[in-house]
């Protein structure tokens, strides 16, 4: 049962049929309800932001989506079918790629290699052809790294390809984890967060990285944010979060006016 | 002055890719190369094979094969000695049922058995890390160990429970047992170590290697990139211990001669653990630097003091030896965890900006 029917945007961008769909989800941690029924949809080709306070569940259900936790309770549908219990790489494979919000790069290898690892699930050389250096291990090595090179430039990080990522600073961390994250050529994008910590300058370059990708690879992308300017800048649609529970879901205009809203989040936070 | 990479501009990825993308690295290592395989053999004595020459290639092979688990793929081993056993009673085994077996292959198909033992005991490595993942393999180490006493057939039943290498020869010649030339088998050594030594970089620097480093750095967002965890870690056991049985293999039919199960034991173990750390963990050329140390400082322990004419004993030349390793690894832990390969590669930046430091 594959919704087809789309939307169009303030902004006059044609948004396609739901991509992803959260079906009454639960997820306990033994005595502590982390998210309550909770059932929401993303749309190909939207920016689906993910809002409310500290511990609302945010991050956990962002987890539930890449695999990491399996919910008590519901069902995640893709692509219009019911997704099986799934291992977090099995759910990388079909095409959810992710940033986190405590960043989790590769300290050890460099810059052009944590974008490379991006491209993992596209490699499928055997032992023998890579130990080798030949035949598939070799033209795949090249191959993807056009395909990197090309994500490197997008995110103007050229100069620190061979930089070990353990050196760089926080704001370019961010940038790096994004790439390997865009590398892989998402169906779906996650971002935990991807503007936490950051200064004003650093917000709007990552701003527009975010708006770019959507603009001109078409990636749906779901990403969760404290900044209500920025979220209501850049998303099509919101899903407020509280202790667990959905208390708003619409455009931000929408989410903006309400009450629910308005009490628990913006009227504290802002 | 002498690392100029100024000029040398890549176009293409692929030449960016190459082995040796600043020439200076490509000439430097011809001149090592040049040394390897002419000039140390002509000039070597006995003396210098056997205690020098061949066995640094053969423990720098195993610590490569240990580095490949600890270093790229971060699980720690404490059972390296064990699968060297695995791999010199395999051979062992094949070359004296088989007698016909060329050598080198007996050698080579050795490995294929720590590999498959290595995989075995890989396995607690899917729900344990660290320190218990390190004591889990311990007690590979000591449950080989017991079964290379225990079991007769492994040894062929002789009265000694060890084992002895019987001469082998290849087209004619002498390559293992009591009738070998130095010569012969360093140059056996030699080859062999230097095929896996670019097989082993090959892996590293590409899709697996990455799979294994990302593994080794953060797990839980390697698995969410993508990465099956169970096979990362199995392959990092497959391949180690493949490198491992296959110096295990060379250690006993290209240089010991004869081997007794005790000889796998935990001291052999933390020897090559120490090379692999000294060296640099996560590095192909630091195996070969923390073999040249480990293995080079006793003999130069041991035959300089004399060529100085200072008197000194046999013990206290152990007693040295002991007391600076032990003073080198807890520098290498503390100062610098990845060894003598990063102190090369801070020389290398050096030499490269120098003398114009910006
Ligand atoms: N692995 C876990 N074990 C136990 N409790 C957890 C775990 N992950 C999250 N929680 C709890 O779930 C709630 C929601 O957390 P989280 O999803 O991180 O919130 P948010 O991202 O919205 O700040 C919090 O109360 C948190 O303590
Ligand atoms: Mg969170």
């Amino acid at each position: 049962m594959k919704d087809t029917q789309g939307y169009l945007t303030a902004d006059g961008r044609q948004i396609g049929g739901v991509l992803m769909e959260m079906r009454n989800i639960t997820l306990r941690f033994g005595g502590v309800v982390a998210i309550e029924d909770i059932s929401f949809d993303i749309r190909e080709g939207e920016i689906r932001a993910i809002i409310g306070p500290n511990g609302a569940g945010k991050s956990s259900m962002l987890n539930i989506i890449s695999g990491f936790y399996t919910p008590s309770n519901g069902e995640v549908w893709y692509k219009g079918a019911p997704r099986p219990l799934m291992k977090p790489y099995e759910v990388a494979r079909m095409g959810v790629a992710r940033t986190f919000q405590n960043i989790a790069l590769f300290e050890g290898m460099t810059v052009l290699d944590n974008v490379m690892t991006g491209r993992l699930t596209h490699m499928h050389a055997g032992l023998l052809s890579q130990a080798l250096w030949w035949g598939r291990a070799r033209d795949e090595e090249i191959a993807n790294r056009e395909v990197v090179e090309k994500v490197i430039d997008f995110l103007e990080i050229q100069n620190i390809r061979k930089t070990p990522v353990g050196r760089l600073p926080y704001g370019l961390k961010k940038r790096v984890e994004l790439a390997r994250a865009l590398a892989a050529e998402p169906s779906l994008l996650l971002l935990d967060e991807p503007m936490a910590g950051m200064n004003v300058e650093e917000k709007e370059d990552m701003s527009r990285f975010i708006l770019d990708v959507n603009d001109e690879f078409g990636t749906t992308i779901a990403l969760i944010e404290h900044d209500m300017g920025v979220v209501m800048d850049l998303s099509d649609r919101v899903v407020v979060m509280d202790y667990g529970k959905k208390i708003g879901d619409g455009t931000p205009d929408e989410v903006r006016g309400n009450q629910d809203v308005i009490d628990a989040y913006l009227g504290v936070a802002h | 002055m002498f690392y100029r990479t100024a000029g040398q501009f890549k176009t293409s990825y692929e030449s960016d890719q190459a082995l040796f993308p600043v020439r200076q690295d490509a000439i430097l290592l011809a001149v090592i190369l040049v040394f390897a395989w002419v000039i140390f053999p002509l000039t070597a004595s006995e003396f210098t094979f056997q205690t020098l020459l061949i066995p640094i290639l053969i423990y720098a092979l195993a610590a490569m094969g240990l580095n490949i688990l600890t270093g790229y793929a971060g699980q720690l081993s404490l059972g390296t000695a064990a699968f060297m056993g695995v791999g010199a009673y395999a051979c062992y085994k094949m070359v004296t049922l088989m007698p016909w077996l060329n050598p080198v292959v007996a050698i080579l198909l050795s490995g294929v058995f720590s590999a498959g033992v290595g995989v075995a005991f890989g396995i607690p490595s899917l729900r344990i890390k660290g320190f218990y993942l390190a004591i889990a393999t311990l007690a590979a180490q000591f449950f080989l160990v017991w079964l290379f006493e225990k079991w007769a057939w492994l040894y062929n039943y002789n009265a000694s429970g060890a084992i002895q290498v019987p001469n082998l020869t290849m087209f004619g010649v002498y390559v293992a047992g009591p009738q070998a030339d130095s010569w012969v088998q360093y140059y056996l050594v030699l080859a062999i170590v230097s095929v896996m030594t670019v097989l082993c970089i090959n892996l590293t620097r590409g899709n697996l290697g990455r799979t294994w480093k990302a593994t080794r750095d953060v797990d839980i967002a390697a698995e969410l990139i993508g990465i099956n965890l169970m096979k990362s870690k199995l392959t990092a056991f497959m391949v180690s211990s493949y490198v491992v049985g296959v110096a295990g293999a060379l250690f006993v039919f290209m240089w010991r001669g004869a081997a007794e199960p005790n000889l796998f034991d935990i001291p052999l173990s933390f020897r090559i653990l120490f090379i692999a750390i000294i060296g640099g963990l996560g590095s192909i050329l630091g195996n070969y630097l923390g073999a040249i140390l480990i293995v080079g400082l006793p003999v130069v322990l041991g035959t300089l003091p004399a060529a100085l004419g200072i008197p000194i004993s046999s013990s206290m030349v152990e007693h040295i030896n002991v007391m600076m390793v032990g003073g080198l690894i807890v520098f290498f832990l503390i100062i610098e965890p990845h060894g003598l390969a990063q102190l090369w590669r801070l020389i290398r930046e050096k030499l490269i900006i120098w003398p114009f430091p910006h």
